[in-house]
């Protein structure tokens, strides 16, 4: 097992470096796009076998890897566990059908953009993701953390002759090292001011810290973490930064780099602390409800494809922590099985929201290369144009819908179960929580579905809006391959969760006290919880609808139903000759939930309307502008932005541009460090 | 034999569900001094639709032609989970109530996008309309689900009625009688009745479910219209059964289920007579007032589920 568990690293290691060498040497060529894809497809392979071997391996640690360096005084420490096991397989799955998508979508760039820098960029982000589940101390795994935030953050600047995307950019980097500070304070604090010290020695060291410590802890990790993954109100970056990045590096970064926030969460919350006080719960499942419901409103009103799938984001992070702050929760009572449901239910979402999150921006990128827009408002009628990509984004958006029998589904079911699971609390504040909760996960879900009828209606089906969606083509082979990959995870993870749930209920059994509790929750094709409080099966499901799809038509002929059918023009209200202008539009379709939820959005409107000179009885044009700016921006980052713009002006008096004030300051300053050392 | 009677009882109910829109329509006509038309029309109206050839929009495409068939088979699949003559049957295990939630979303999610497939501004109305409702009233299920789940320690149907039978008293505790105002209010809005939906209405610009099949015909309208009415049927069977469960067989001797057979037909003759006298009573609501009535029963259900956690 040793053994197998090191090849597997040497090819993960190996395969992503071969990607990123033959990007290098061989740029734009054709020859080094297929290297380029060659390596990442290899190494995202050995991601997934060795994640899948991890938590299929009976007890014992398969990969422990130590690189000492000078005395200790940096080490390169990695194992792999289960837990790393379960992202493994996220990395290895999604990177997987993200190179073999990216070997034809990024022919397009070939002259515009440097090929040789996004082929090694693309080879080293996965490569830091996988190394970063396997590190096993601090330091390995700030270093892995930050690499895989430069490299994101070069990759989002792909484009970035474009407008926004500097921008973007900038966003995205100054959040990530708010987070990467955190992290770092929260390490120091957690590993005794000792970044070398492995993980076993973090873990007995949480334990003795005061009460205090340990809370400061959790806001760093919430902050560190959070700011990654995307939660409310640190998400900010997450629209502007993955409707900019080219689209499979959008799959990559909305399905697994910011799953690493969770990753994190879970690691230092239960592995390295422990679990904690319920208040802790409390804190990660309200934030994750006000995330999963902010960010599907949010995304309600977008009609840019890319940017409302970057809200989703948030909105699906969101429901993993619901579930994984029900873990907390429990945990804190000592309801261990019910905990373990959480938890489960969390990390199920969060392969889950890779595998149709990836396939979703996948298919947007297909769009964006045939139709040139992301603006879903000159979309249209491009299921007959693209049937292939149709039918992938129709199975994307289903699943995160969480339709049944697909994979969201379930997952949400686990932590609805979780959450129902809170009456028997036994303290009444606690408990009350829960139905809260629920209120917040099922409005999320039918808004969700709401969002999605709106995404796949407006942009697939009816009457093309645009010229250019007119003449769309269909995506090349490798890319809906890559598209087909992530569709059929989302099939296979919705059909088999008895296999998947026992795996992951194994990947979370002995972190803070869980225990084993991997039969609990399955009964042959079905999965229920504790106590049989509820049952069911996606297994027996799909089998009972497609048996019912089958019967139904076959019954019809039997029964000699008419079965003639005529192609004729629309009925128009007797007006002939439908044009797409009489179309329902996005905005149109989001127009009444607009009103609903209008306190939270507080569009403005701007209507002008030229009158005839002759008659205000006719209409020459009318002009209708409505903007909504998210309430973060507008309440938390704009008097913030202008706070240290305003500090900066002060600071800048400093600066008068005259020798002599510098030569004073430097006096000053040798004063003071005089004084300093003399006193110290 | 249990899986005999699975198949038996949603052969019921799909007999059951055309007579139960009849019988509404025929007691709502005569209500408002109309002499209506036979509580059989709709038996009518199925055999007629499926003689009848489809005319379909040149810009649908096979979205529009497959939809039909998921609308009716979703609709269909909830009916072998429900515990409709008898409990505990054997499919009781592969659905709870979570399962039918969202079982019927699947079928709402095809519905609304068909209603946008052939690009008339009519069905890209029904089918916002349809969905801002449906996403509305998600949250009053879940919580009234939770509520009866709380009363029976299971989120199946099967054990919520064994339990209900086997503990009549929980039946008039405030928890049980709240959560059952909350759900029908959303069966009126799920179901489109008024005040929510006019499903009699002629014009266009007031309808929800109608102005998303406008473009459908011949045996693909006669599924949809037919999926629709078991919909109703469904979701008057659970206030009937999850409510009030006597009647529901526990073994699978014939008289029992003889029994079973005429306590549903009565108690769902008893609930199309509620839901006609409310239809003549009320006015259809606007629909920016409808998210107001949702919030209402969302409140119901919310006390129903404090209720039960602070009187266990």
């Amino acid at each position: 097992m040793a053994l197998l568990s090191a090849l597997l690293v040497m090819t993960l290691v190996g395969g992503y470096g071969l990607g990123a060498l033959g990007a290098l040497l061989l740029g734009g060529r054709p020859a080094g796009r297929f290297i380029t894809a060659l390596g990442g497809g290899v190494g995202a392979l050995a991601a997934l076998v060795l994640g899948v071997s991890a938590l299929a391996a009976a007890e014992t640690m398969p990969f422990d890897w130590n690189a000492a360096y000078a005395d200790n005084f940096l080490s390169l420490t990695f194992t792999v566990d289960r837990l790393g096991g379960v992202f493994l397989v996220v990395i290895g799955l999604v990177g997987l059908a993200v190179t073999i998508y990216g070997y034809s979508y990024t022919a397009a760039y070939t002259g515009r953009y440097s090929l040789r820098l996004l082929g090694v960029l693309i080879n080293v982000l996965p490569l830091s993701l996988a190394l970063q589940v396997m590190a096993d101390n601090a330091f390995t795994f700030l270093l892995m953390w930050e690499i895989m935030s430069l490299s994101a953050y070069w990759l989002v600047l792909t484009e970035s002759d474009q407008p926004g995307t500097v921008r973007s950019g900038v966003w995205y980097i100054a959040m990530t090292h708010l987070g990467f500070a955190a992290l770092t304070a929260m390490f120091l604090l957690l590993a005794g001011n000792d970044l070398n010290a492995s993980f076993a020695a973090i873990r007995a060291h949480a334990a003795v810290e005061t009460a205090l410590m340990r809370n400061g802890i959790f806001w760093l990790a919430l902050v560190g973490f959070g700011s990654k993954a995307g939660i409310i109100p640190l998400h900010v970056w997450l629209p502007m930064a993955h409707p900019v990045a080219p689209s499979h590096v959008s799959a990559l970064m909305s399905g697994v780099v910011i799953k690493m926030g969770i990753y994190g969460l879970v690691r230092v919350l239960f592995d390295l602390m422990g679990g904690g006080p319920t208040w802790w719960g409390g804190v990660v499942l309200g934030v994750g409800a006000v995330s999963a419901l902010m960010g599907v409103l949010y995304a309600l009103m977008e009609h840019d494809l890319k940017r409302l799938l970057a809200y989703h984001s948030v909105e699906n992070i969101g429901i993993i922590l619901i579930g994984i702050g029900a873990g907390l929760i429990f945990q804190s009572y000592g309801m261990f099985t019910l905990a373990a449901l959480g938890i489960v239910g969390g990390l199920y979402h969060t392969i889950n929201h890779a595998s149709f999150k990836g396939l979703l921006f996948l298919a947007a990128g297909s769009v964006l290369h045939a139709a040139h827009t992301r603006n879903m408002e000159e979309m249209g009628g491009l299921i007959k144009r693209m049937p292939w990509t149709a039918a992938f984004f129709l199975i994307g958006a289903a699943a995160i819908s969480a339709l049944p029998p697909l994979n969201g589904f379930v997952s949400e079911w686990l932590v609805f179960q979780a959450l129902l699971g809170g009456f028997s609390l036994p303290v009444p504040e606690a408990a009350a929580a829960m139905p809260l909760a629920v209120g917040a996960l099922a409005l999320t879900s039918g808004l969700a579905a709401a969002c999605f009828v709106k995404a796949f209606g407006i942009a697939f089906l009816a009457i093309p809006r645009s010229h250019e969606a007119e003449h769309a083509h269909e995506a090349t082979l490798s890319m809906r391959v890559g598209m087909g990959v992530l569709a059929v995870a989302c099939i296979g993870l919705g059909l088999a969760p008895f296999v998947v749930v026992p795996w992951l209920a194994r990947s979370v059994a002995g972190m803070a006290g869980l225990p084993t509790t991997s039969p609990t929750f399955t009964a042959g094709a079905l999965i229920q919880t504790p106590l049989n409080f509820g049952s069911m099966s996606t297994t027996w499901l799909a089998v009972l609808l497609l048996a019912l799809l089958g019967l139904a038509p076959l019954l019809m002929r039997w029964l000699r139903v008419e079965w003639r059918l005529r192609v004729g023009d629309t009925w128009g209200c007797g007006r002939i000759g439908q044009t797409p202008r009489m179309e329902y539009t996005a905005t149109a379709f989001a127009e009444p939930l607009r009103r609903v939820f209008a306190e939270l959005y507080r569009p403005t409107k701007e209507l002008t309307i030229d009158f005839h000179p002759e008659s205000k009885y006719f209409v020459q044009s009318i002009e209708y502008k409505s903007e909504i700016t998210p309430v973060f921006e507008r309440g938390l980052y704009e008097p913030l932005l202008g706070m240290v713009r305003a500090l900066a002006f002060q600071v800048r008096r400093l600066q008068a541009g005259s020798l002599h004030l510098y030569l004073v300051y430097v006096v000053i300053v040798l004063l003071v460090l005089l004084i300093a050392t003399r006193w110290f | 034999m249990g899986y005999v009677l699975e198949i038996a009882q949603v052969a019921l109910a799909l007999a059951l569900a055309p007579g139960l829109v009849g019988l509404i329509r025929w007691l709502k006509a005569r209500l408002q001094n109309r002499r209506g038309a036979p509580p059989w029309q709709p038996y009518f109206e199925l055999t007629k639709l499926f003689q009848k050839e489809v005319v379909m929009s040149n810009n649908a495409s096979w979205l529009f032609r497959f939809a039909p068939y998921l609308i009716f088979a979703s609709t269909v699949a909830v009916v072998f989970l429900m515990p409709l003559l008898a409990s505990p049957l054997p499919f009781d295990a592969i659905g709870d109530l979570l399962v039918v939630v969202y079982l019927l979303l699947l079928g709402t999610f095809f519905l609304a996008l068909a209603g946008l497939d052939p690009g008339t501004a009519f069905g890209g109305m029904g089918a916002s309309r349809e969905m801002t409702v449906a996403a509305i009233a998600e949250p009053t299920i879940a919580l009234a689900i939770f509520g009866l789940a709380l009363g029976a320690g299971s989120t199946n149907l099967g054990r919520i009625v064994t339990e209900t039978l086997a503990d009549p008293g929980v039946v008039i505790s405030p928890g049980h009688l709240l959560a059952f105002a909350a759900l029908f209010i959303v069966t009126l809005a799920e179901t489109g009745r008024l005040p929510v939906d006019n499903p009699a209405t002629h014009l266009e610009l007031t309808m929800i479910h109608e102005a998303m099949i406008l473009e459908y015909s011949g045996r693909y309208l006669a599924l949809i219209e037919w999926a629709a009415w078991l919909k109703l049927t469904i979701f008057f069977t659970l206030l009937a059964n999850l409510f009030l469960p006597w009647g529901v067989a526990t073994t699978l001797a014939p008289g029992d289920l003889l029994i079973a057979i005429g306590a549903l037909v009565l108690k769902l003759a008893a609930l199309g007579v509620v839901v006609a006298i409310v239809e003549t009573r009320v006015a259809k609501l606007r629909l920016f007032r409808v998210p107001e009535l949702l919030s209402v029963s969302f409140v119901l259900a919310l006390l129903a589920v404090t209720s039960s956690f602070l009187l266990k």
